[in-house]
Formats: structure tokens, C-alpha cells, sequence
């Protein structure tokens, strides 16, 4: 797949331009948010599609989730996901402690309150993926120091 | 070569059929949405043969007295049907498996299109041309 760096300068310009595009600048912080992520969304139905293609069929939902976490995670930030946590009834945790898309930005709490930003487009790729497997979601990052990051994928039962 | 052949979206809506101008198209779609039925039970069948190897073609779904129906799912349940001519024995399964391998390869490319919404029907010309490789040509 495509190589990290202009992947990361492409999402960094992205960002940059939704903000800078939308008129009324902070005040719409959360319309431009949802544009990074459904965005994001768009992109991961395509992409699991193309990463789906030689696999064999998944036989349940945790299988989907370490499919996420490992291939898919591969093929986009180059590396696996660091921790799955799960409850076994519908949420899983899922951990990275070198994020790649904020590892540029900084190595502790500085820029924290700019992570979100940062991390519409993944959650709404993450997103994608799953609902194109057919599992529909909600999903949430946070950051607690940065470039380690949670995303938190809520399954909802239809 | 092939008869018919028909994209089917997880929701069980046809995105994209195919069949021979010439012949009755709605006993075609009929062909396509029983077999449906067969494709669904085929998926769900996980519990009874786990040494099947879970894979993406699910090979002859059922022969008619004139037509054999073969199917493939894709990881994002989306649903490949083609129909051939009985009389056609010439046909191996390795064919009609590249066929689906390619179908699934235009598919994807489809996908990918940024124009391309999913759930909409394929209106890609690619995609077009690749099933008309493959249809039987018209007299």
C-alpha cells in the first residue's frame, strides 16, 4: 500500500483545509469533525474491500476485530495494534502506543486538546471497515499522552 | 461462458444483472433470487463443517434442467451469482472459479471509485466490459 509519508502530509492538509474552509473557524469544531470522519468512513468501505478480497470468511465478530487489528492496522499505519481489550459484550478497547498520525505531533502532553482532530479520519476508517463486514459501530479515540491512543468501538445490536 | 450473471448486495438487492438479450430476462432474475435462498444457507452452514475451509466460493449452489447456478460471497456479503448453460459441459470448476476471481477484482475496483456510492448499482463501463468477456456472445 501507498507509502506513510504522504499519507500523513495528505491527512495533516486535510485537516487544515476543513478548518480552514469552514466559516465560522472553532465555533463549528464539531461539524468539521464529522466531515474528517465520515470521510474517514468512506475510505475504509473502499479499502476493506480490497483487503478482504483473499481472506477467508470470518466465522464471528472477534474475528473481525483481530482481523482489524492486525492486517488491516498493517496496511495503513505500518504496525499492529498494541492491546485488544474486550467485555464481551460489544465494546472493545483497542490500543496503540505509537499512533503514527500523532507521532509527528508530539511525544508527551503537549498539543493534547488538537489530538481530536487528528483522530476523526482514523475513527471514521475503523468505522467503515466494520461496516462493510457487516458489524455496525460506534467508534471513540481519546489520548491520554500523546502518541499513545485508545479507540473505543461500541457494536451496536440492530 | 455464462448466461447470467448478477451482483447481489448484503441487503439482498440485486446491484448489477446481466443476462443474454435474447432469452426471457425475468426467469433469469427468478433463477437468481432462489437461488438466494441456497447462497443464505450455505453461509450459515459454519456449525457442520468446520473442515470446510471457510472459503469465498461456494461452487454449485443447484442445477436446474437447464442452467447450473454458481455462487460466491465476499467478506462484505456481498453475493456473486452466475448461471450457465447445462448443455456447456465443457465448463471446469477452476473457470468459473478465475471468473469469480475476476468479477470479485472488478468489484473492488468498483468500490474504490470515489464516485461510486456504495449500495448504488454499478454503472462503471469497466466493469461492464469484464462481464461482457464473459457472457456468452450473442448471436
Amino acid at each position: 500500500m501507498a507509502d506513510e509519508a504522504p499519507f500523513q502530509f495528505l491527512h495533516n492538509e486535510v485537516i487544515q483545509y476543513i478548518y480552514k474552509s469552514a466559516d465560522s473557524g472553532d465555533t463549528e469544531h464539531g461539524r468539521n469533525i464529522s466531515t474528517l470522519e465520515s470521510m474517514g468512513f468512506r475510505v475504509g468501505q473502499g479499502l476493506i474491500e480490497r483487503l478482504t478480497k483473499d481472506t477467508a470468511r470470518f466465522k464471528d465478530e472477534l474475528d473481525i476485530m483481530k482481523f482489524v487489528c492486525k492486517d488491516f492496522w498493517t496496511c495503513v499505519f505500518k504496525k499492529q495494534i498494541d492491546n485488544l481489550r474486550t467485555n464481551h459484550q460489544g465494546i472493545y478497547v483497542l490500543q496503540d502506543n505509537k499512533f503514527r498520525l500523532l507521532s509527528q505531533l508530539s511525544a508527551g502532553k503537549q498539543y493534547l486538546e488538537q489530538a481530536p482532530k487528528y483522530l476523526a479520519f482514523s475513527c471514521g476508517l475503523v468505522r467503515g471497515a466494520l461496516s462493510n463486514l457487516g458489524v455496525k459501530s460506534i467508534v471513540t479515540a481519546e489520548v491520554s499522552i500523546m502518541p499513545a491512543c485508545k479507540f473505543q468501538i461500541m457494536i451496536q445490536k440492530m | 461462458m455464462a448466461v447470467c450473471i448478477a451482483v447481489i448486495a448484503k441487503e439482498n438487492y440485486p446491484l448489477y444483472i446481466r443476462s443474454l438479450p435474447t432469452q426471457n430476462e425475468l426467469k433469469f432474475h427468478y433463477t437468481v433470487h432462489t437461488s438466494l435462498d441456497v447462497v443464505e444457507e450455505k453461509i450459515s452452514a459454519v456449525g457442520k463443517s468446520l473442515g470446510d475451509q471457510r472459503e469465498l466460493y461456494l461452487g454449485l449452489l443447484y442445477p436446474t434442467e437447464d442452467y447450473k447456478v454458481y455462487g460466491y460471497v465476499t467478506n462484505s456479503k456481498v453475493k456473486f451469482v452466475i448461471v450457465v448453460d447445462s448443455s456447456n459441459t465443457s465448463l471446469r470448476d477452476n473457470e468459473i472459479r478465475s471468473m469469480f476471481r475476476k468479477l470479485h477484482n472488478s468489484f473492488t475496483d468498483v468500490m474504490c471509485n470515489p464516485f461510486h456510492n456504495p449500495g448504488d448499482t454499478i454503472q462503471s463501463k469497466a466493469f461492464d466490459g469484464i462481464v461482457s468477456g464473459m457472457m456468452v456472445q450473442a448471436a
